[in-house]
């Protein structure tokens, strides 16, 4: 484990999803349509407790309606999904946090008060939720600027207080929207790794949508491929395991490239 | 340079020109009128002095009428705002009425309220209200409906009630459109105070205006006209100034 991920397992403030074991998610035969748009095609998805599953797809194949459905913000035409026991849409939304493709941080809150939102939305008092914010700020590397409005902030802290303010709601399931898809490709780089540390730290079923091939198999287990619209599965891969910790290493892994040039294929038929 | 320069420049050119035209009489003769009753500055200033205790008196008047007046538009307005935000119905039934109402003139309803309200502060406040709660409803509707839905959808996956939405991020967002709305509120205000006052009433600079002008007591109308101004542009600044220190962001 390396250093930085020692200080997050240390960190044991996180608020804790309740069930430490995980719940696990299940979509099956999942349809959806846009007014006319069939936007997803008898989606059938499995993701075990604590696993990361990420959705590879070209734009506007309907992923980030998929991630809305899986967290609960809206209703599918068909099909069902339960995130461990829950199938309803008002249950998911209790059990999944949704991190949105643009961080969305309010610009009239501090970066610790944007942090802390989910624990105010729970009728924490303000003293009290940033107490519990701040004590994670020097973990995610953003000691100091507790008080800094977000427009104060460089893109990739932006970022990081987005996933905090994710990570405090506390729930067992997360669904991350591309999150680093508005960052230059170093900061990229860098935030990869730093959520790869995250999530050893703290670990939670993730399902994270990208349209970068490379990400999406650095950061999960398995990794599906999506179509274009209507969403079906082109390819479903197991990403290299175990992955070197330093990430400029385990993506020039020939296991890795491998693992790569196939999704790349599959994308590419996918798109056909 | 600083922003108000140049207006501060071309301001004191207009008033030196009228000085100018107005003492030579040239003014006068060019519009076929005896001197008096075309002051220069000089003579209203003068005029403003001499008569600084009428003054002041009738200016508390019509001041009073216009924060009363405005701020009950802006407590009625928001609440407005707010309801008609939060309920579909209520917004679809009253949005087109309050858009319609704004064809009525009330500068023919304001004799009406003071026969039916009498000379006091009642029929001005009415007046007042009623023209300040257009811009600040209208605004302040607008600023609550221009909220990213997926800020919406952010703060319900964070387990935020409606009522925490509201407050959380539908109100902040709204705040600027609120200002605009009031800034504008704050200028027509002092308008609506003189057309009430001059339906009638008992003090303020607008029934002080209405004597003037019937003796041709011109230089003390103008003085009571650049009060009216400076009323409507402090109010002005003052709502610029706490929308400055409240909106912090922007």
């Amino acid at each position: 484990m390396p250093a930085k991920a020692k200080e997050f397992a240390a960190a044991a403030t996180l608020p804790s999803p309740g069930d430490s074991a995980g719940i696990g998610a299940s979509i099956r035969g999942l349809t959806h349509s846009y007014g006319e748009l069939a936007t997803i095609d008898n989606l059938d998805l499995e993701v075990p407790a604590h696993g990361v599953l990420g959705l590879v797809g070209p734009s506007g194949c309907g992923k980030s309606t998929l991630l809305e459905l899986i967290s609960g913000l809206q209703v599918p035409a068909k099909g069902n999904i339960a995130l461990g026991e829950s199938t309803s849409a008002a249950a998911r939304l209790a059990r999944c946090a949704f991190m949105p493709q643009r961080d969305l941080l309010l610009p009239w809150l501090t970066a610790i008060d944007n942090a802390a939102l989910a624990l105010r939305n729970r009728g924490v008092r303000r003293a009290q939720a940033r107490r519990q914010a701040g004590l994670l700020f020097e973990r995610f590397g953003l000691a100091g600027f507790e008080r800094a409005k977000p427009a104060e902030l460089s893109g990739g802290m932006r970022q990081r207080v987005a996933f905090l303010r994710t990570l405090m709601a506390g729930k067992p399931v997360m669904a991350l929207d591309e999150p680093f898809a508005s960052l230059d490709a170093i900061t990229r780089g860098e935030m990869q790794e730093w959520l790869a540390r995250a999530l050893e730290a703290d670990p939670r079923t993730v399902v994270l949508v990208t349209h970068d091939v490379e990400e999406a198999l650095y950061l999960c287990d398995r990794v599906a491929v999506l179509s274009a619209r209507p969403a079906r599965i082109v390819d479903e891969l197991s990403a290299p395991s175990p992955r070197a910790p330093d990430r400029d290493e385990a993506i020039t892994d020939p296991e890795f490239v491998a693992a790569r040039e196939r999704a790349l294929h599959a994308l590419r038929e996918g798109t056909l | 340079m600083k922003r108000w320069l140049l207006p501060a420049l071309l301001l004191t050119g207009l008033v030196a020109a009228w000085q100018i035209a107005a003492s030579t009489e040239a003014l006068a003769d060019l519009l076929g009128l005896e001197p008096f009753v075309v002051p220069s500055p000089v003579e209203i200033a003068e005029s403003m002095w001499q008569n600084r205790e009428l003054l002041a008196e009738n200016a508390w008047v019509t001041l009073r009428e216009v924060l009363l007046g405005f701020g009950c538009a802006v407590a009625v307005g928001l609440v407005f705002a707010v309801a008609l935000h939060l309920s579909e119905t209520l917004r679809l039934a009253f949005y087109p009425v309050l858009v319609a109402s704004q064809t009525i003139p009330i500068v023919a309803i304001a004799p009406i309220l003071v026969i039916w309200f009498g000379y006091g502060i009642t029929p001005k406040l009415w007046i007042i209200a009623l023209i300040c709660f257009f811009p600040v409803t209208v605004n302040t509707l607008d600023g609550l409906r221009s909220v990213d839905p997926e800020a919406t959808k952010m703060m319900r996956t964070l387990d935020a009630s409606r009522p925490q939405i509201l407050w959380r991020v539908e109100m902040p967002t709204a705040l600027p459109y609120f200002f605009s709305g009031a800034r504008i509120a704050a200028a027509i205000a002092v308008i609506a105070a003189l057309f009430a006052e001059l339906a009638g009433g008992e003090a303020g600079l607008g029934v002080l205006i209405r004597q003037d002008t019937a003796v041709l007591e011109t230089a003390r109308a103008f003085a009571a006209i650049a009060l009216l101004s400076v009323i409507a542009i402090a109010l002005y600044a003052l709502l610029a100034l706490v929308e400055r220190r409240v909106v912090t962001w922007r």
